[in-house]
């Protein structure tokens, strides 16, 4: 608050916003990716990218345009997330293009053009979005349109005509020679909904029913929603045989829930819940067997020797890496979606993938800050489910390929080749720096003290 | 809210350092592991990617890395492909490698341990490491006149330095190319291979030291051996030498090579008897000395014992348990007694050396890319076979066989040349195996040598020793003394 003493000019507190770190690390990010770039073709070809610069100017101006966008709509958001989205969304770019040039492909044939003209189409996206929802209240108050939609982008994929089954799981709809998987942007539809449902449900939610063993149960009525969102899950378990998907949404609610009734008892329920879940898709399905069992084992020669793969490049990356373009990632199948996080290990080393790794801590610990920081429970629990939906698919892709967990199929973000998981990250994106922009940005109050304090007049304002 | 939202930020942290340990477990402390797997294809091809070192014969590379414009980055070469294989081995992209390639595989390649140093100076000097080069005890003059002598005939021919136990020449018949396994056409490779593979004369067998053969008469050397450690014999005692022996215990008897008698009246001297081949001498003195006695004599010449030169070498075979008619049988080297040319080019070069026989090895030294010695063989005892007196005494009874017995044709005017003949039976109606065993000068050995022609070469059953395998013996012999 401003406060002035005698004849003091005023200074009148107003939260920086921070804009100029926003750019500066924008063009961090940029530079190291355009340096990745211009180091596959030294690399491969031993040369520069002949386009190096034709692309460095394009991605430029597109973030560039991003960056002003932001500072245009929501001037007060959170400076770190746009950079770090930038290079992670650029890293997996160039490692998509190295994958192509491994099995032959040139820039304009292989899959990084294709990323790339997602990349264009999730960033438009991203930034109709940012002018569009002025306001991530407004979400709130489609709470059951958005629990449609998410339902429906769901359960997509199991209608006849538009439903594919891709690698054993049917988790994608066609059209055409475009596949699209809908859990991507389903999974934000459910997310708005759950923060709507839960800010409306909270109070009666924690009210406390019986204990059990010391632990507050909540009360039995109350139980209904948990249980359709463990039928809901266990559904997508069964009938589409996407763990990750399963996982990633049932966990997704259980953290909501806690955070919203801040009764623990509802983890131990989830997590109960899902286990014994888990426990008897293993016994029912033998799909769930070989996972586990290629998590024990990843070298057992009668199992897929994917995963196995994965791990020898990772190993041959070791320290320090065998530099961009140096290695051979491509002896790995689905390097550049599922097996994309070996593929940078192998290559960028140990040292390379922690810092992927924590660029994506930040993304989490960015959004999880702009939950803290949001002025209303909405607010809160959208950037929260946002924030922890990106660190459950993080922990499930990479802990996957590091057998931290049995290897499920859900796509890296911002990395691994594919249009849906894209456009769904980036719009992540733009919600939590919408949220972020919405906690900080001063109330009118302070907007006014501003205005009075910057006035010739140096009046003082007192309250 | 805000209490729960940093718990959940706790969990985060949580399922984040789980992923950051995993990583870190993977690609530092199980990397090693992880690249040494079987089947690693990363690991071989990193391998490509670096200068292979060179493996040499006098100072001459016979396989060495040259600078390739493919994926592979360097193409490893073979000058005398077929010359060398059996010591050089392969070093294939598909089939992995062999022989000293393989023995030698992380040496050659720069990932030893034992290069460490080197490397760690490599690193700071910004040097592309280079693998160690790997130096043959082999003599090219005696391994190209060992290779022209057996020409196409199916067989094996060992040399060594009966003092060192150095191998000198190592030839198998028939061999391949190993340019056709380490080209980079891959699908060539592959055919090359089921050629290879498909081939029922097993050209990627090496003969010398992983055939077992019956060693037939040329064991009879080592009955001697026995004989004369015994005490109860010399080269002058009389032995029995019928036309034929009645096998002790059964209806058959075992002839002589020949037709007739050893000697007069039945009767011959041990000299005489070695220096003619005579079986039913050597069947009556091997069944008096009792299996035992051969069995030992036969073990103190390093039979029974695994070897790696750094290849493993089959160990031969004399059985046990045996009846007097099969100890009488596998007293003249038939009924169960299997041989390597390796091993029976050791009966020779021990008794070449005063009866201690020196354990066979192929790498001279390990040398870095500036020739420097990182480590050098050096030569080792195997164990005394016999006494220095015994082995003279053994080289006396080889010089008669050579002189004037069944190894004539080894004779070289100038030089004593002390042998043994070798016509093993394998099987009935089968042409029988030609052996000659030898080392040179008798007075001064340099060279001991064992050749083996399966089935006699083209000479069908009528095959000796001495009229296919001693001529072949000669020419090797004459290489190693410089002749």
């Amino acid at each position: 608050m401003s406060s002035s003493f005698g004849l003091r000019t005023i200074t009148p507190h107003t939260p920086r916003t921070r804009r100029g770190v926003e750019l500066l690390l924008l063009a961090f990010a940029l530079a190291i990716v355009l340096l990745a770039y211009a180091d596959v073709g030294l690399a491969v070809d031993n040369t520069l990218p002949p386009d190096l610069l034709t692309l460095g100017i394009g991605f430029g101006v597109v973030a560039l345009a991003l960056h002003l966008l932001v500072r245009w709509q929501a001037a007060y958001a959170d400076p770190i997330l746009l950079p770090v989205a930038t290079l992670l969304n650029g890293l997996g770019l160039v490692m998509i293009h190295r994958l192509d040039l491994e099995q032959g492909h040139h820039l304009g044939q292989g899959s990084a053009v294709r990323q790339l003209l997602w990349t264009g189409v999730s960033v438009f996206v991203a930034g109709v979005l940012l002018v569009v929802v002025r306001d991530h209240r407004r979400l709130g108050q489609y709470t059951f349109t958005f629990a449609l939609a998410g339902l429906v982008l769901l359960l997509l994929p199991l209608t006849p005509i538009l439903g594919r089954n891709i690698n054993g799981s049917r988790i994608w709809i066609g059209l055409g020679p475009l596949s699209f998987q809908p859990s991507e942007l389903s999974k934000i539809c459910v997310i708005i909904f759950f923060s709507g449902y839960l800010v409306q449900k909270r109070d009666a939610l924690s009210l406390v029913g019986r204990r059990f063993l010391g632990l507050p149960l909540p009360r039995a009525r109350d139980l209904g929603p948990i249980i359709i969102a463990w039928l809901a899950s266990l559904a997508v378990l069964v009938f589409e045989s996407d763990l990750g998907t399963s996982l990633l949404f049932f966990g997704l609610f259980v953290a909501l829930l806690y955070v919203a009734t801040e009764r623990r008892s509802w983890i131990v329920i989830g997590l109960g819940l899902f286990l014994a879940g888990c426990y008897a898709a293993y016994l029912l399905f033998a799909h769930f067997q070989v996972r586990v069992d290629l998590w024990i084992n990843p070298f057992d020669p009668h199992l897929s020797d994917q995963l196995g793969l994965g791990l020898m490049g990772m190993g041959s990356g070791g320290m320090l890496g065998t530099g961009l373009g140096e290695g051979h990632p491509g002896l790995t199948y689905f390097a550049n979606s599922d097996f994309i996080i070996p593929s940078f290990g192998e290559e960028l080393g140990l040292v390379g993938l922690i810092a992927i790794i924590v660029l994506f801590a930040i993304v989490v610990e960015r959004g999880l800050r702009a939950g803290i920081a949001a002025r209303d429970g909405f607010g809160k629990l959208l950037a929260t489910g946002l924030g922890f939906s990106m660190a459950l698919q993080v922990f499930v892709v990479v802990g996957g390929v590091t057998r931290v967990i049995p290897l499920t199929g859900l796509t890296t973000p911002f990395m691994s080749a594919g249009g849906s998981s894209l456009i769904a990250n980036w719009i992540i994106i733009v919600l939590l720096l919408r949220i972020s922009d919405q906690a900080r940005r001063p109330t009118v109050d302070e907007l006014g003290a501003t205005a009075v304090g910057s006035a010739d007049t140096q009046a003082v304002r007192t309250r | 809210m805000n209490a729960p939202i940093r718990r959940l930020g706790l969990v985060v942290a949580a399922m984040f350092c789980a992923l950051l340990i995993a990583t870190t477990t993977i690609q530092f402390f199980q990397a090693k592991a992880l690249n040494d797997r079987p089947g690693n294809r990363r690991t071989l091809l990193s391998s490509y990617a670096r200068q292979r070192g060179s493996i040499l014969v006098g100072g001459n590379a016979v396989a060495l890395s040259k600078p390739s414009d493919d994926e592979y980055k360097w193409l490893r070469t073979y000058p005398q492909g077929t010359t060398y294989a059996a010591a050089t081995g392969y070093y294939s992209f598909l089939y992995g490698s062999s022989a000293v390639e393989s023995r030698y595989g992380s040496l050659l390649s720069g990932t030893s341990d034992q290069l460490f140093y080197r490397r760690f100076t490599d690193i700071v000097t910004g040097q592309q490491p280079q693998g160690a080069n790997v130096d043959l005890t082999i003599d090219a003059k005696v391994q190209k006149a060992a290779k022209s002598a057996l020409g196409s005939k199916v067989g094996a021919v060992v040399a060594l330095d009966p003092k060192t136990g150095a191998i000198l020449a190592m030839v198998t018949s028939p061999t391949y190319d190993p340019n056709q396994l380490s080209g980079h056409d891959l699908t060539a490779v592959q055919k090359n291979w089921a050629a290879l593979i498909g081939n029922t004369s097993q050209p990627l067998l090496n003969r010398a030291t992983s055939g077992l053969y019956p060693p037939g008469s040329t064991f009879k050397l080592i009955v001697s051996a026995a004989a004369l450690s015994s005490g109860k014999y010399t080269p002058q005692t009389s032995v029995p030498g019928p036309a034929s022996l009645r096998l002790p215990q059964t209806t058959t008897s075992l002839p002589n090579d020949f037709s007739g008698t050893c000697g007069p009246g039945g009767r011959t001297t041990l000299i005489h008897a070695l220096a003619i081949s005579c079986n039913t001498a050597f069947a009556s003195v091997g069944l008096s000395l009792g299996q035992d006695a051969v069995a030992a004599q036969a073990r103190r010449f390093g039979f029974g014992q695994q070897l790696n030169i750094p290849m493993t070498v089959a160990a031969s075979r004399f059985p046990t348990g045996l009846d007097p008619a099969q100890l009488a049988q596998s007293s003249i080297g038939q009924f169960d007694v299997q041989s390597t040319p390796l091993q029976m080019a050791m009966v020779s070069a021990g008794i070449a050396n005063g009866g201690r026989v020196m354990t066979p090895y192929l790498v001279k030294d390990v040398r870095d890319d500036n020739l420097d010695v990182i480590s050098s063989t050096d030569p080792k005892l195997l164990s005394t076979a016999v006494s220095s007196q015994v082995a003279s005494e053994l080289k006396t009874m080889m010089l008669s066989v050579v002189d004037s017995g069944t190894g004539t044709k080894a004779q070289i005017p100038g030089v004593q040349v002390a042998g043994k003949t070798g016509t093993a039976q394998h099987g009935e109606g089968q042409p029988a195996h030609a052996w000659f065993t030898a080392f040179a000068p008798a007075n001064d050995p340099k060279i001991a040598v064992a050749v083996l022609v399966e089935n006699g070469g083209k000479y069908g059953t009528e095959a000796g020793g001495g009229s296919v395998a001693a001529p072949i013996a000669q020419k090797v012999i004459e290489a190693g003394i410089g002749r």
